[in-house]
């Protein structure tokens, strides 16, 4: 087990590395460059680029990054926030859209696997319908419907919650945002859940359990639900990673000061160092959850937990 | 002196239909079966007979489709010295989970590489019935897992409590269904054709560890089997079952030396043996009658070769030919025309009969 892990985080490393590579490579490509500032003269673009080293060569650029970021230097902002150090500007902002994304799968997962037990539990009955209608809507609106007609009708008609993100009550205001981007969560794992608890349900041991007398909450839980469990697990990391940075649209509406609208800000001002450190944080956790998903993996189903070990002990 | 035998299952008139998306489908048809404590019955017939159906209901886990029609269950269970006799077609489910299932009857299935749950361990798997009907203390439930995994005949006992199913052989895992089956001392014991899913040399095995877990427990068993083999081997009567009815019981000599239904004799011509000489396997023409349709007159009679003409219009009733054996085809009417089994099933019960006389039975 142990071998197999530093044998995966060895492997992460490789491929941020090689993801760094590739976002160095597609910028370089990229039309324009931060300062096209028309007032700007030529010379004075020729020193702001010697200024932040940008008239070295792409590979030299690349190693000096890399030889930066180890030590947590991710550069400044060239445009969006003049010469503010890249960790700054996502200190106040990341957190943000962590702890909304964290709320939002929380939430969805747990409503979203119950409501999954239920359908498949009732089993074509109005139960198993209902559900049914909402992962169809869930899967099929896109966030920014629910959020409007949140903000519409929680927000503006019953005024029980905040329209617009407020620093000061992050709880309170971040509840519609969560609704909101929660909803395709709950779709996806509730009809996972449904179809992967139908098929457990009707497996030899779930008769096996049962004319032992096994019943109730161990039955769902312990028998069912673990083993229904290891198929939702590889839906959800993506998920988890799609939700956990940021989404654009919720964070406009909401105007929350998150990760989601820097990054696009960034793109369209060529802030190069916002737009490498956030696609490498992007990057760095969907690694990092796919990691833990696998480790996961071992510790629900005994027969990965031990394919793993055979082969690399 | 004899002691009266005690009934411990009473099944009477039991009848159960499933609802289907092409219509209901009568499974079982009004069956009839007494089992006393000790003994062992073996119900037999060819897939979709409703062996199965028949003993899902004694354990109340009938799919959410079945309904029981008619009839009741009978079981006598020891409660200290006390017999309480349920109804368990009465019970609900709960009472059912509660009170029967694992603790009184406990059921043994077809595939051991499905039945057992692949994320718990054996251990905890064995140990989890005791834990729940009777709330043993852990340390108590290992040890009694423990000891039941060597009486199944596992080796290192207390390494295999740590492994999970994937980890052991077909026959390993059909031993430890056993165990689990055992582990809160049932009074009745159901095999769901408990060695179709494994190598026949596991299967002789597999039947002589029930056997003797049968003799030193005195636990009553039920075998569901299409395996003639299997019967001779372990039953002490048989009831013959075809398209949801019981058409003859009697002891296993009744059932193998003297068969009296066509369909029995079907049965046993299609078994091959050793001594069989011919290039063709027998078989029953025909196949089962559909159960959607309402069956008229004897459901055997349309592949019947000594079907009556009365066998297509009246359901023959159970004839008595001795105190345990019953069949049910009008051929033991008193009025019926003189009809033998098959020569060659004749020739062949003859040769058996000589054999068994030549070793001393």
């Amino acid at each position: 087990m142990k071998k197999y892990l530093l044998k995966r985080i060895a492997i992460s490393i490789v491929t941020l590395l090689a993801i760094l590579i590739i976002l160095f490579l597609m910028l370089e490509f990229m039309p324009g460059s931060p300062f096209n500032d028309e007032k700007l003269t030529a010379d004075q673009i020729a020193l702001l680029n010697a200024k932040y080293g940008l008239d070295k060569p792409v590979m030299i650029r690349f190693f000096n990054y890399v030889k930066n970021m180890l030590t947590g230097d991710f550069g400044v902002s060239y445009t969006i926030s003049k010469n503010t150090p890249i960790s700054q500007l996502l200190q106040s902002r990341l957190p943000i859209s962590v702890r909304i994304g964290g709320q939002a799968v929380l939430l969805g997962t747990v409503i979203g696997l119950i409501l999954g037990i239920i359908a498949a539990l009732k089993h074509n009955t109005i139960w198993d319908t209902l559900t049914t209608i909402i992962s169809v809507l869930g899967v099929s609106l896109p966030s920014y419907v629910f959020a409007l007609a949140l903000s519409y009708s929680l927000g503006f008609k019953l005024q029980w919650f905040p329209l617009l993100y407020d620093m000061a009550n992050p709880l309170r205001s971040s509840v519609l945002p969560t609704i909101s981007l929660c909803m395709f969560t709950i779709a996806t794992v509730a009809r996972f859940t449904r179809t992967e608890m139908l098929e457990v349900l009707g497996s030899d041991y779930m008769l096996l359990a049962e004319s032992k007398g096994i019943s109730g909450f161990q039955l769902i839980v312990k028998h069912a639900l673990r083993n229904a469990l290891i198929p939702i697990i590889t839906v959800l990391a993506p998920l988890i990673v799609g939700l956990m940075t940021g989404s654009l649209v919720i964070e406009k509406i909401f105007s929350i000061p998150g990760i989601g609208s820097l990054l696009v800000t960034a793109i369209q001002a060529n802030d190069y160092n916002v737009i490498l450190a956030l696609s490498f944080i992007y990057s760095a956790m969907y690694i990092g959850i796919m990691l833990v998903v696998d480790i996961l993996y071992g510790v629900i189903d005994p027969r990965i937990r031990l394919a793993k070990g055979d082969k690399h002990e | 002196m004899m002691m009266k035998k005690e009934k411990i299952l009473a099944i009477k008139d039991l009848s159960i239909s499933f609802q289907t998306s092409a219509g209901e489908v009568n499974a079982i048809r009004g069956v009839k079966l007494n089992l006393y404590k000790g003994e062992t019955i073996a119900i037999v017939g060819e897939s979709g007979s409703g062996k199965s159906v028949t003993m899902k209901a004694v354990m109340g886990i009938l799919s959410s489709n079945g309904k029981v029609n008619s009839g009741t269950i009978d079981f006598t269970y020891h409660q200290g010295d006390e017999a309480v006799k349920v109804d368990i077609l009465k019970l609900n489910k709960k009472q059912m989970r509660k009170s029967i299932n694992g603790k009184r009857i406990a059921m043994i299935f077809q595939d051991p590489m499905t039945s057992l749950n692949p994320t718990m361990t054996i251990g905890a798997q064995i140990m989890e019935g005791m834990i729940w009907h009777y709330k043993t203390p852990r340390e108590e439930a290992y040890k009694k897992a423990v000891n039941l995994l060597e009486l199944v005949g596992i080796t290192d006992a207390e390494k295999r409590m740590k492994n999970y199913p994937h980890q052991l052989s077909g026959g390993m895992r059909q031993r430890v269904v056993i165990a689990i089956a055992l582990s809160c001392d049932p009074e009745l014991l159901i095999c769901d054709e408990p060695t179709t899913a494994l190598d026949v040399t596991i299967q002789a095995k597999i039947l002589e560890l029930i056997k003797e877990i049968q003799e030193k427990t005195g636990i009553s068993v039920i075998y569901i089997t299409h395996d003639l083999g299997v019967v001779a081997k372990v039953a002490d009567y048989v009831s013959v079952m075809y398209a949801g009815k019981i058409i003859e019981q009697g002891t296993v000599n009744d059932i193998f030396y003297d068969p009296r239904h066509p369909y029995t004799w079907g049965l046993l011509s299609a078994m091959p043996d050793i001594d069989t000489h011919d290039d063709k396997l027998y078989t029953i023409p025909g196949s089962p009658p559909n159960l959607l349709k309402k069956v008229e007159g004897d459901a055997f009679a349309p592949r019947n070769i000594f079907a009556l003409n009365i066998d297509t219009r009246e359901e023959p009733p159970m004839f008595k030919i001795s105190d345990t054996h019953y069949a049910a085809t009008w051929l033991l009417h008193e009025k019926a025309p003189k009809m033998d089994m098959p020569a060659e099933l004749r020739t062949r019960i003859d040769r058996m009969l000589k054999e068994a006389e030549k070793d001393g039975k």
